[in-house]
């Protein structure tokens, strides 16, 4: 057991954090929460060269071969930077192209995919992120309307009500398919949305809601989903320890500089305890996404997920709190990783799927 | 990097199963709490100890098997996974031994070690006292030099153990005229039944008496039982901390089977709705707690401190202790009022694991003070 990153795994995550502090992510991600992609590509392409999508991508496509560890400590960076865009998407749908019986998509779309000239994004369920801007448009979901029970929920007040549309289950950017529904399941590469995006809590993350019925170039009947979702679930995950992360660290500085009744306010006990809670939670998620990262088993990538998902979570509403009124501001960049940590608690896998998952894993469960 | 034991500690963890499958006691023992499940568990000390599992990690010399810190985590593993009892001499164990390891004589292991392994000498800490609590550093017992040793007056409290064990440690103040509360503090090791001692046992909520007031009137202490040098009690007894907060206070293993068992209890209740998150959060918490340790693990064999993370560790266990514990009375029902369960021992036990080893509200301030740099302030 040596369950410790070497040094090229450190220096890989260092070079990574050196390549977007440099970014200045946050005018990025207002321009891409504006549908101005032109900064976001830049970035895009730069952590393309720094091999971040080859991790994904088999080697006879211009990868690196699959290298969930290295994933991992990527997706923790990009989270720490909040770098916007179907980044998880197009990790899972790398991994689900490169798995199909078929190696015409994968020749054709691979390479594109690791050297980062194309993005991709994938849906299992009523919303595809950042479809308008995505060049490959997977969509894995079932040939005919949901599932009878899953139809008869309500549709999201907010949605457009298009003639074709209906709600399709708890999928998508929402969660991981239901288990059990792979045979149904079709795989499509989508043409481009014809719909505006829908307004998300997160405005970096641009929603656009899939069509009632599947449509474009049917590429399997029989999609493997189970390693794609997994690594979405995973990186997912990753992410939000990274917004988690950065949340901690910059109300750790905010509390040093900000003074009340004569004295720094981070020297209250009462705020010292808030921030120390949400670095232990952070801290016993990190060893759990590795740990994830090694085993790809169900239960330790449901685990992480949801121990990541519920430390950026807390981190983030303790931020807010210690932040005050400056916090609860969209001018104030604090806000891009705020209503992140939010939307990522409920992408690929919600809390509730996850302990789903470890409840009904076998012996040994670990 | 990786999660891979080699081909000898497998082997090591399946020799540990099997004598653990024949010798575990299919009858529970009594409390370890109470004077007759005190006696039960010394045995079974006794037992451990003569097959030599009962300190797997020390060296062969003191009763051990050189197994390692990746040997004990493999041991407690299985060791909980059987059910296997309490174990009565864990303040020896795990805060005495490391600093006789670290700062004791080479004559102070050979005499104090073995009979420690067998559950011979059983220990208590004598830390705390009425004044000093989580401001330990204010203690007022003092130790008066005299002829070949110490003279040993004051008062200690909440020692946990001192109701039936043989010998404690703790700090005590021999030179009263330094600058500062921590200076002139010495570690001395003393017999609980020497002339000048008084013992009261305090009974904790359930009734039991888990610990004790100790009563000191000029005991002496020869110089053989200072472990250091006079003076330097503080940072010796800091280092000791270091462990107790550390990765061998609260093994993975304990929860992780206690996390197993909660799992059977709500499976055995019909898996109920109302405590199902509750039991995930179990499950997924005795995982990170694993693979937390396994990381410090993997960092303190490549030579690394474990320094002030320990108290994240501690506020963790702790909190998930009665978490667990909580979540297996409320699916108890009407049975989990029921004071003579093992998950009622477990829940008496876990509600004091906040407040021992450093309050929680402590380690929040060392996390917040020496992990994210948070400047110093009031209490």
């Amino acid at each position: 057991m040596r369950f410790l990153l070497d040094p090229e795994q450190r220096a890989f995550t260092g070079s990574l954090d050196a390549l977007l502090t440099a970014a200045d992510t946050p005018t990025v991600i207002r321009d891409w929460a504006r549908g101005d992609h032109t900064g976001g590509r830049a970035l895009w392409s730069r952590l393309a060269d720094a091999g971040v999508f080859a991790l994904a991508v088999p080697e006879p496509y211009d990868g690196l071969g699959l290298r969930p560890v290295e994933l991992t400590l990527a997706f923790i960076e990009l989270g720490r930077h909040a770098v916007p865009g179907p980044l998880v998407e197009t990790v899972a749908a790398a991994t689900l192209l490169a798995g199909l019986d078929d190696p015409g998509p994968a020749k054709r779309l691979l390479p594109a995919l690791a050297s980062g000239e194309s993005v991709a994004t994938l849906t299992t369920g009523g919303y595809a992120l950042d479809a308008d801007m995505a060049d490959i448009r997977l969509s894995a979901r079932p040939a005919l309307p949901a599932h009878p029970a899953l139809s008869a929920r309500p549709a999201l007040s907010a949605r457009p009500a298009f003639e074709d549309e209906a709600p399709s289950g708890p999928t998508g950017v929402q969660g991981a398919a239901p288990p059990g529904t792979a045979e149904a399941t079709q795989l499509h590469l989508a043409p481009p949305p014809d719909t505006p995006p829908h307004p998300s809590l997160d405005p970096a993350r641009r929603l656009f809601p899939t069509h009632h019925s599947p449509r474009g170039e049917l590429l399997t009947t029989a999609p493997p989903l189970t390693t794609p979702l997994l690594l979405a679930r995973l990186t997912t995950a990753a992410q939000a320890l990274g917004v988690g992360l950065t949340l901690l660290d910059r109300t750790v500085a905010y509390v040093k500089q900000r003074t009340q009744f004569g004295a720094p306010i981070g020297s209250f006990q009462a705020v010292k305890h808030q921030l120390a809670d949400a670095k232990i939670a952070l801290e016993f998620a990190r060893p759990l996404l590795l740990g994830a990262a090694l085993t790809l088993t169900e239960s330790d990538v449901a685990a992480a997920k949801l121990t990541a998902c519920t430390a950026a979570y807390r981190t983030a509403r303790t931020a807010l709190q210690l932040h005050g009124a400056i916090g609860y501001t969209a001018e104030y960049d604090l806000s891009l990783w705020l209503t992140k940590a939010r939307a990522l608690r409920t992408a690929w896998g919600t809390p509730d799927a996850c302990r789903s998952t470890v409840l009904s894993g076998g012996d040994p469960r670990w | 990097m990786d999660l891979a034991f080699t081909r000898e500690e497998e082997a090591f963890r399946a020799e540990a199963r099997s004598w653990l499958r024949a010798h575990v006691p299919t009858v529970p023992l009594p409390s370890l709490e109470t004077e007759e499940g005190f006696a039960a568990h010394r045995a079974w000390e006794a037992e451990l100890a003569e097959d030599r599992w009962s300190v797997v990690n020390w060296p062969a010399a003191y009763g051990g098997r050189d197994a390692g810190l990746t040997g004990w985590l493999l041991f407690e593993e299985e060791y909980h996974a059987a059910g296997a009892p309490g174990r009565v001499g864990q303040n020896g164990i795990s805060l005495l031994a490391p600093t006789l390891f670290d700062h004791g004589t080479e004559e102070q292991r050979a005499r104090v070690l073995p009979p420690m392994a067998s559950g011979r000498t059983v220990w208590a800490q004598a830390w705390s006292e009425p004044e000093a609590g989580s401001d330990l550093a204010s203690l007022r017992s003092k130790a008066l030099r005299t002829d070949g040793g110490w003279l040993l007056s004051g008062q200690k409290t909440w020692s946990s153990r001192a109701a039936f064990a043989d010998r404690a440690f703790g700090l005590f103040r021999t030179d009263p005229d330094m600058e500062k509360p921590h200076q002139g503090l010495t570690y001395l090791m003393f017999d609980l039944r020497a002339p000048g001692v008084t013992v009261r046992p305090i009974a904790r909520l359930d009734g039991k008496p888990a610990f004790a007031e100790l009563f000191l009137d000029e005991v002496f202490v020869p110089d053989e039982d200072v472990i250091g040098e006079p003076g330097q009690g503080w940072r010796i007894a800091m280092s000791t901390a270091g462990n107790e907060r550390g990765l061998m206070l609260r093994s993975p293993g304990r929860y992780l089977a206690a996390a197993d068992r909660l799992l059977d209890l709500w499976r055995t209740q019909g898996s109920p709705a109302f405590t199902r998150d509750r039991v995930a959060d179990a499950l997924i918490g005795a995982r990170a707690y694993q693979l937390f340790t396994h990381a410090a693990a993997s960092r303190f064999l490549d030579g690394e401190t474990i320094g002030p993370e320990s108290s994240l560790n501690k506020v963790f266990w702790s909190e998930y202790d009665i978490a667990l514990t909580e979540t297996a009375l409320d699916l108890l029902g009407e049975e989990g009022e029921s004071a003579d369960t093992d998950w009622a021992e477990r829940y008496v036990f876990a509600l004091a694991g906040p407040l021992y080893a450093g309050t929680n509200e402590i380690q929040r301030d060392i996390v917040a003070e020496r992990l994210l740099g948070l400047p110093k302030g009031r209490r």
